[in-house]
């Protein structure tokens, strides 16, 4: 049985390279909200009060490019959907927990630290601390995020655009899922999903990754009943 | 609006998205079958973001398959196959692409 501490630093350790992408798209997010004329406070506040690079970015731009507050609202809440899913996966392990940490928790359940923990959490079911993995990781993010936030609204874009590091974000991403490849049912799944993507790329209120997310979900119950059959 | 008034309702709704389902649903309630569902969330959700920022330019249209971005993946890919190692992954894609990109 780990402690408390070993759970944390765990999570810390285990997150550490999921750091690439998240530290030059701190600093660009910092210094695009600075360049479309968010100024350094309103900039900063998205990264505490909304807390998801992805959802930031949109409403940003959405804003700056003349749409209105509903739009952007909206966009920015549909992209951050795919975490109804993340919460449904964690809270398997986490139903225990009182209603604090549910509440602590939930705030800096990021794709990074949902990513570690689904794995960590599927192999050490039996941890008593195991909440302090994803604590660990999910505080390290948050913390980082904040910096290169900082970073990015003081110094403004020190990233040269030229090395193009926004594409470790897909990089990462693909990392993350590259054991999944090797069996057949998750291969399905992700080039449906994959596909989706691409197709709905242009649907109303960026839900192409909501919409992919759900019908490939579907096609894996589809899968999970046919295997079921068989048995 | 104000841009705060904005701020606000977007982190309020984005909070309630990581929170709802750890609040509404009991674990206990779920069969089986959709708890195994539930270990493919990340082939469902993680590809919708992979996909369109390799495959589609900034404009949202296709790329050609020769695109910097497509070779540095495909790279990145069979190092993770072979690899098994993530930081190493996201590395060897990382440095491919710069290769095709300066070269």
């Amino acid at each position: 049985m780990l402690t408390k501490l070993q759970n944390f630093v765990r999570g810390f350790i285990d997150v550490i390279p999921l750091l690439i992408p998240v530290v030059p798209f701190g600093i660009i997010f910092g210094a695009i909200g600075i360049e479309l004329g968010f100024g350094p406070y309103v900039t900063y506040a998205t990264s505490i009060i909304i807390f998801s690079g992805a959802s930031q970015i949109v409403f940003f731009q959405l804003l700056s490019a003349g749409a209105s507050s509903l739009v952007a609202i909206t966009s920015s809440s549909v992209i951050s959907t795919r975490h109804l899913l993340y919460g449904a996966v964690v809270n398997q392990y986490l139903g225990n927990l009182s209603i604090y940490w549910k509440l602590g928790l939930s705030y800096i359940l990021t794709d990074q630290a949902f990513a570690v923990s689904n794995e960590y959490f599927k192999k050490n079911k039996n941890e008593k601390f195991k909440h302090y993995y994803l604590l660990g990781s999910g505080i390290t993010l948050w913390i980082v995020w904040q910096l290169t936030t900082i970073i990015g609204i003081l110094l403004g874009s020190i990233v040269p655009e030229e090395l193009g590091l926004t594409f470790t974000i897909p990089l990462t991403f693909l990392a993350l899922l590259i054991n999944y490849f090797r069996k057949i049912d998750h291969l399905i799944v992700i080039i449906i999903s994959g596909i989706l993507s691409i197709i709905f790329y242009d649907a109303p209120f960026k839900s192409y990754i909501i919409f992919s997310s759900l019908v490939s979900l579907l096609i894996a119950y589809l899968i999970v009943k046919m295997r079921k059959k068989k048995i | 609006m104000s841009i705060w008034i904005a701020i606000i309702i977007t982190g309020l709704i984005n909070y309630l998205t990581r929170l709802g389902s750890v609040l509404l649903i009991k674990p206990q309630k779920l069969n089986n079958t959709l708890k195994t569902v539930l270990n493919y969330v990340p082939s469902a959700v993680f590809p919708a973001i992979i996909f369109p920022a390799v495959f589609l330019n900034d404009y949202g249209l296709l790329v050609e398959f020769n695109d910097p971005k497509v070779i540095a993946t495909i790279i990145a890919f069979f190092t993770g196959i072979l690899s098994k190692n993530l930081t190493l992954t996201i590395f060897t894609g990382l440095i491919s692409y710069w290769i095709i990109l300066f070269f």
